[in-house]
């Protein structure tokens, strides 16, 4: 077929979809939804993996991360109202990791203070952590305003913190916290400064922020003040804990050495540590896994959009077919008036493969509306990939293609004296 | 039947033995039985016969919508039996005016698209493709109708535009099936005149009837019987031409 007649035909296709408007519109729709389908679904799963990594990264891409755990044989001593249970990290793990490793930059020792944190009659439980002025360092946060926690403040054991931006916010909503004072348990501090949380926070801090939310104490200050044996009620009883240290975080100095390290802490733990009351976590080695969970996430994500698109186009196949039989008194006239084979085909391609090029347009729009809408209605990230509305559209033509040939190829293939006897 | 060295031109449509078979389950059905004969150009022929006498088949193969089962069919020396369906197509497009009994207008097609759609599928449509449906729409009665749908129009008025359509190609032969069987006599009437004209200007036309006046009209009258040729009477009418535009 040439040119001028191939656009001719082309013409011929779409004038008859706007015939019939509705029935084309309900046919583009199947396509339309699976498009969308198949980019939200993967700006769902890309959302989910960049927010996961994020939150990883906020732990230190260069760190090795070790976490007392409360033993599990000690969750089934009995109920008594009173008991203190003591496990964890302790200063000789701090001593030995600092002193022995190669490729260790410096240990970092972190305790956590479980008390509610308020400032006048706002109230919040962030994670308050005790720690060294070199965690900042380590974990590659920013100071919004004020300072970290310095030197001078571990020598004179002073009562000052430094608040995560979202508990600055939920504490202090209307004025800046620095040089105010902010009750955590019992005690006073005076905020000195703010830094960036460590994952991008969306909804109200002070609700669904309160379990990554921080503020940060110089470790010896909360010594002092918190001892090592802490109360926490939990489900009704009372029980008294006694930890040394909550959390080492080992900065390595190169991204090579970090399985090394990752590796010697582990042996080092598990020699010291019979009773497995700890958990060493590797962000790097997180990173990796999630990256894998999310991949394999995209593809079964991708493959229930593709398997709603395949669906669309079965929709087509289906109307096209009640459309060619529908029109077999018109197909016939065509050929007998000269009509070739291909240009039947053509004629009834065009429709379907149009109403997928329109349908994945829209869809495709449609799709790259999606992360706004998730993000307002489930407050979910969402990020379209580049190459996402460009797989999607194009499986849609595909489709298209596909799903016209058959009914196409019944049009083209009926014999001319039948098709023009049919009623 | 041809000879090579023969000057004067092939007839436009010739048939050499054609045979035309019907399988419906085990027993077989000869609608057309080794039938031979020759269509001049610039005749005009009523094809007669009882029901199931083969006109419509006969029909069907002289419009390259049919191939024989066996034997030749050669349209202005081209023989059809050996071209494949592009090919057919091609010529259906290129050489042939089809006006049926149910005048198979395209109905969301208005009455110059109609008019235009054999020269849709040719390769190259002549210059002026437009302007010349304007004409044939003129020239049966409908250039203040080009716009209408088929629905739109009485059964009369459509036949026309079925026989507008037929020409807009410059057909060789003209092929027409029962074109008055739908109509009243009044309407069958001013067809009829329509093809007694497209006759004077020495077109090449074939329509298959059931009704002797509608046979009676013609140039010639080939009569079939069970897929043979009954009869067949040449000149009929001495002054058909003279007639035609008496009418007009
Ligand atoms: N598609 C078909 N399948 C089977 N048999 C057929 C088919 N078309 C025609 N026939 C048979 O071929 C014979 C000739 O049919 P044809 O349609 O040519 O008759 P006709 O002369 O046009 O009749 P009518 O005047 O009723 O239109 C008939 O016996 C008919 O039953
Ligand atoms: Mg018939």
């Amino acid at each position: 077929m040439k040119g001028p007649s191939l656009l001719r035909t082309v013409r011929l296709g779409v004038s008859s979809l706007l015939l019939h408007k509705l029935r084309s519109l309900l046919t583009m729709l199947g396509v339309l939804f699976g498009v969308f389908a198949v980019i939200a679904m993967l700006a769902i799963g890309e959302g989910g993996r960049v927010e996961a990594i994020e939150r990883i990264r906020g732990l230190g891409t260069l760190n090795v991360l070790a976490r007392s755990v409360k033993p599990p044989e000690v969750f089934a001593t009995g109920q008594q109202a009173v008991r203190v249970v003591s496990y964890g990290l302790t200063e000789a793990d701090l001593a030995r990791v600092s002193a022995t490793f190669p490729g260790v930059r410096c240990v970092v020792p972190v305790r956590e203070i479980f008390e509610e944190v308020r400032h006048g009659d706002r109230a919040m439980n962030p994670r308050v952590l005790a720690t060294q002025p070199i965690y900042i360092d380590v974990t590659g946060r920013n100071v919004v305003e004020g300072r970290f926690l310095a030197e001078e403040d571990e020598r004179n054991v002073a009562n000052v913190c430094v608040l995560d931006y979202d508990v600055a916010r939920y504490l202090f909503p209307f004025e800046s916290p620095l040089g105010q004072e902010v009750k955590i348990g019992g005690d006073y501090f005076s905020v000195v400064g703010t830094v960036l949380p460590r994952v991008r926070q969306e909804s109200d801090p002070g609700k669904a922020g309160a379990g990554t939310a921080e503020i940060f104490i110089p470790l010896e200050t909360g010594r002092k003040w918190y001892g090592n044996v802490q109360v926490k009620i939990r489900a009704g009883s009372r029980e008294m804990e006694e930890v040394e240290l909550h959390e080492l975080v080992v900065a390595v100095d190169r991204q090579e050495n970090v399985m090394f390290v990752a590796d010697s802490v582990r042996e080092m733990l598990v020699r010291n540590h019979p009773n497995g009351d700890y958990e060493v976590r590797v962000p790097l080695e997180l990173i990796r896994e999630v990256e894998a969970q999310a991949r394999l996430w995209s593809f079964v994500l991708a493959a229930i959009a593709v398997i709603s698109l395949v669906v669309g186009g079965i929709g087509i196949t289906n109307v096209m077919l009640a459309t060619v039989t529908e029109r077999t008194r018109e197909i016939g006239i065509r050929r007998a008036l000269g009509a070739k084979r291909n240009q039947i085909v053509v004629q009834f391609l065009v429709e379907t493969v149009t109403l997928c090029i329109v349908g994945g347009l829209v869809g495709v729009a449609a799709g790259l509306l999606s992360p706004w809408v998730l993000e307002q209605v489930l407050h979910k990230r969402a990020i379209v990939t580049l190459n996402s509305p460009f797989l999607a559209f194009s499986i849609s033509v595909v489709i298209g293609v596909v799903a016209g040939l058959y009914p196409a190829w019944r049009a083209a293939n009926m014999d001319p004296v039948e098709a023009l006897r049919h009623e | 039947m041809t000879r090579t060295d023969d000057p004067t031109p092939p007839p436009v449509a010739e048939l050499e033995r054609v045979t035309r078979t019907y399988r419906m389950g085990t027993n077989e059905v000869r609608a057309l039985d080794e039938l031979s004969f020759a269509f001049g150009r610039g005749e005009y022929w009523a094809v007669m016969g009882s029901s199931g006498s083969g006109k419509s088949t006969l029909l069907n193969l002289l419009g390259c919508l049919d191939r024989p089962s066996s034997g030749h069919y050669r349209i202005e020396g081209v023989d059809v039996s050996t071209l494949d369906d592009d090919q057919l197509s091609e010529i259906r497009s290129q050489k042939l005016g089809f006006v049926f009994q149910s005048y198979n207008l395209i109905a969301q097609l208005n009455v110059l698209e109609n008019i235009l759609v054999p020269l849709f599928y040719q390769d190259d449509p002549p210059p002026g493709a437009e302007q010349r449906a304007r004409g044939l729409a003129e020239r049966v009665g409908l250039g203040n109708r080009l716009d209408h749908r088929p629905m739109e129009l009485s059964g009369g008025q459509q036949q026309r535009v079925a026989i507008a359509r037929a020409l807009v190609n410059h057909p060789t032969l003209i092929l027409a099936d029962e074109a008055t069987g739908n109509l009243d006599s009044q309407t069958a009437q001013e067809i009829l005149a329509l093809l007694d004209e497209l006759h004077a200007e020495g077109r090449t036309i074939l329509i298959v009837t059931h009704e002797p006046d509608v046979g009676a009209r013609a140039q010639h009258v080939l009569r079939l019987k069970d897929g043979r040729i009954e009869t067949v009477v040449r000149d009929q009418n001495p002054a058909p031409t003279r007639r035609a535009l008496e009418v007009r």
